[in-house]
């Protein structure tokens, strides 16, 4: 299974990263490269094992459905690139 | 004693090679203050570490949070992928170049509580993803035993730290190997906790089903002691073990006689430097010796184990970095036309390509229509590596082997080949398929380079790694071996 360059535009939006046209071409054969080795997950052992999510097999840990977190709003916000007012500031969405 | 005395003294050698346990009792005995201590660090920092770039920033030393902590007055870094209130936590990104960390990790929160003392951040692969430190926004980091090979990575940083003494010792966080393999590349002892042992909360996410923090430190007695510190449930971590935290020190002096080490029969096959088999053969030896027993166990398939790993840690990574969007967190690109710009350049220019390369072939995996080829067979393989464990684990208390295939490698050896440096990997990604405890004990050299001895142990079995690789640093004194550093002038224990 080998990525074409329409297929590695595609992902690249769906990831949002924009890829210089430069590097395109070294990009989709180095994600090939590593494709290839995927090939070695065709083993036909693994047909019917249980797909393992989880290296403990956990489930999901519940908590009381209580407030335990102080408003941090200010504080939290000042890592971010512009904000105002509490919001964060982005370019115009809607004409 | 004043802090010029300490720098003075040709003991500096013996202070900064010393145990965690001896710096404490000169603590408590007085010898020196911990700001004393703090400032003899901080002044090899200063004069040895621009030769190996293993720290991104230095944190001003603060009086220890705690007088009767068992860390009270010890310096050390954090792999700069633990947030530590209003300390800089790049993860080793222009994404977070400037980002300040508005909380603590658990892992800060607890060592600050046993009154450790913060100097700084390590260097470290962006977003713990590498194994040389050779994709860092800040530049690559040498290796102390020699500046033209890599330090390893993820943790490379603090690696490098630790095996060029410039603190007792080093926090770190293990994907895929990302503690041991640069422990074993830098001739220090590290230990990658059970998957769940130490908390994640305020811990960078790459690949959270694998994510693992943990120590780098010179012995496995301070692995130990640290380790300790470091772990234990908390609540903020959904995925944090609730199991009582042995006294991992308490056991350090116990036998090994009668202990059965699984040998990896795969593992010394033509894919091992033989020059590195001799020196782990040499240090299982020493186990025998020791008393322990031997058996040779099965563990093959690291091929599938490692194809599985590339996709999966990928696949989560894809989406755990979605969150670096150039509006909540860091980076942001110059003049953004409008959304969907922003978004991509911000991420384009704030990530460097190992990361967006990941990123790509995560989303490509996760993507529809390729889900169930790619992402779920990836998860199958996943079982099929820890069944392969559970066996082994039939036979035998540990396993041991290699960390990697070779020593330290030249830097830029491997940049032109992703899946190539991947290869370096294969010893230490199944271990982090399966969740379960890897220890890198330093086991001796070739050609200069260090070469570690890697325990694995059953889940939640860190007091019994500790043990063995504590009872074979009785035996040898690979672990206390220091690296002859040009700028360095207080080593009177070095290998030429």
């Amino acid at each position: 299974m080998s990525l074409t360059n329409d297929q590695l535009q595609t992902v690249a939006h769906l990831a949002r990263i924009a890829v210089e046209p430069e590097w395109t071409e070294a990009l989709r054969s180095d994600i090939n490269g590593i494709l290839d080795q995927a090939r070695r997950l065709d083993d036909p052992r693994l047909n019917d094992l249980e797909p393992m999510a989880h290296p403990l097999d956990q489930v999901q840990r519940l908590r009381p459905d209580s407030v335990t977190e102080t408003d941090q709003r200010e504080t939290l916000m000042d890592g971010a690139p512009a904000h105002e007012q509490g919001l964060f500031l982005v370019p115009k969405v809607i004409e | 004693m004043s802090t010029s005395d300490t720098q003075h003294r040709g003991g500096d050698a013996a202070l900064i090679n010393a145990s965690i346990a001896r710096l404490r009792d000169g603590l408590v005995a007085g010898e020196y203050t911990s700001a004393d201590l703090a400032a003899a660090f901080a002044q090899r920092i200063e004069t040895i570490d621009p030769s190996l770039n293993s720290l991104v920033s230095r944190v001003e030393p603060v009086e220890p949070a705690s007088s009767t902590g068992r860390l009270v007055g010890i310096p050390y870094v954090h792999k700069d992928i633990f947030c530590a209130k209003g300390t800089r936590t790049t993860c080793g990104s222009r994404m977070l170049a400037d980002w300040v960390a508005p909380y603590d990790s658990t892992v800060h929160e607890r060592l600050s509580r046993s009154g450790a003392v913060l100097l700084g951040k390590s260097n470290m692969d962006e977003f713990a993803m590498g194994s040389s430190n050779e994709n860092s926004y800040f530049g690559a980091v040498a290796n102390p035993w020699d500046v033209s090979a890599v330090p390893g990575g993820s943790s490379g940083g603090s690696a490098a730290a630790v095996g060029a003494r410039l603190v007792p010792f080093a926090t770190g966080t293990d994907t895929g190997g990302s503690i041991r393999q640069p422990a074993a590349f830098c001739g220090v002892t590290g230990i990658k906790p059970t998957y769940g042992r130490v908390s994640r909360y305020g811990m960078i996410a790459y690949a959270s089903s694998f994510d693992q923090g943990g120590v780098i430190a010179k012995s496995a007695e301070d692995c130990a002691l640290v380790l300790g510190e470091m772990a234990g449930f908390d609540e903020r971590d959904s995925t944090s073990a609730d199991r009582p935290v042995p006294d991992y020190v308490a056991g350090l002096d116990e036998s090994i006689r009668g202990l059965r080490v699984g040998i990896p029969k795969q593992w010394f096959s033509d894919a091992l430097d033989p020059a590195v088999g001799d020196a782990v053969s040499a240090a299982i030896d020493e186990l025998r010796a020791a008393g322990a027993e031997t058996v040779e166990v099965d563990l093959p398939d690291a091929d599938i184990a490692l194809a599985a790993y590339y996709l999966l840690a990928p696949a989560e990574a894809s989406s755990n970095l979605s969150r670096f969007d150039g509006v909540r967190f860091g980076y942001r690109c110059e003049d953004p036309k409008d959304l969907q710009d922003l978004y991509e350049r911000t991420r384009s220019e704030g990530f460097g390509s190992e990361v967006k390369r990941r990123i790509l072939v995560g989303t490509y995996a996760l993507s529809a229509g390729y889900y169930d080829a790619f992402y779920r067979r990836a998860q199958k393989a996943r079982r099929l590596v820890t069944d392969h464990f559970q066996r082994a684990f039939e036979q035998c208390d540990v396993i041991a082997g290699p960390v990697t295939p070779t020593p330290a490698f030249d830097r830029g050896a491997h940049s032109a080949d992703p899946a190539k440096m991947y290869l370096e990997d294969i010893f230490t990604i199944p271990v982090n398929l399966a969740g379960l405890p890897g220890m890198s004990v330093p086991a001796g050299f070739v050609e200069g380079r260090p070469v570690g001895l890697q325990l694995i142990g059953r889940h939640f079995d860190e007091a019994r790694l500790v043990n063995v690789a504590h009872q074979y640093q009785q035996r040898v004194d690979w672990h206390e071996r220091m690296p002859s550093l040009a700028a360095d002038s207080a080593n009177d224990n070095r290998e030429g």
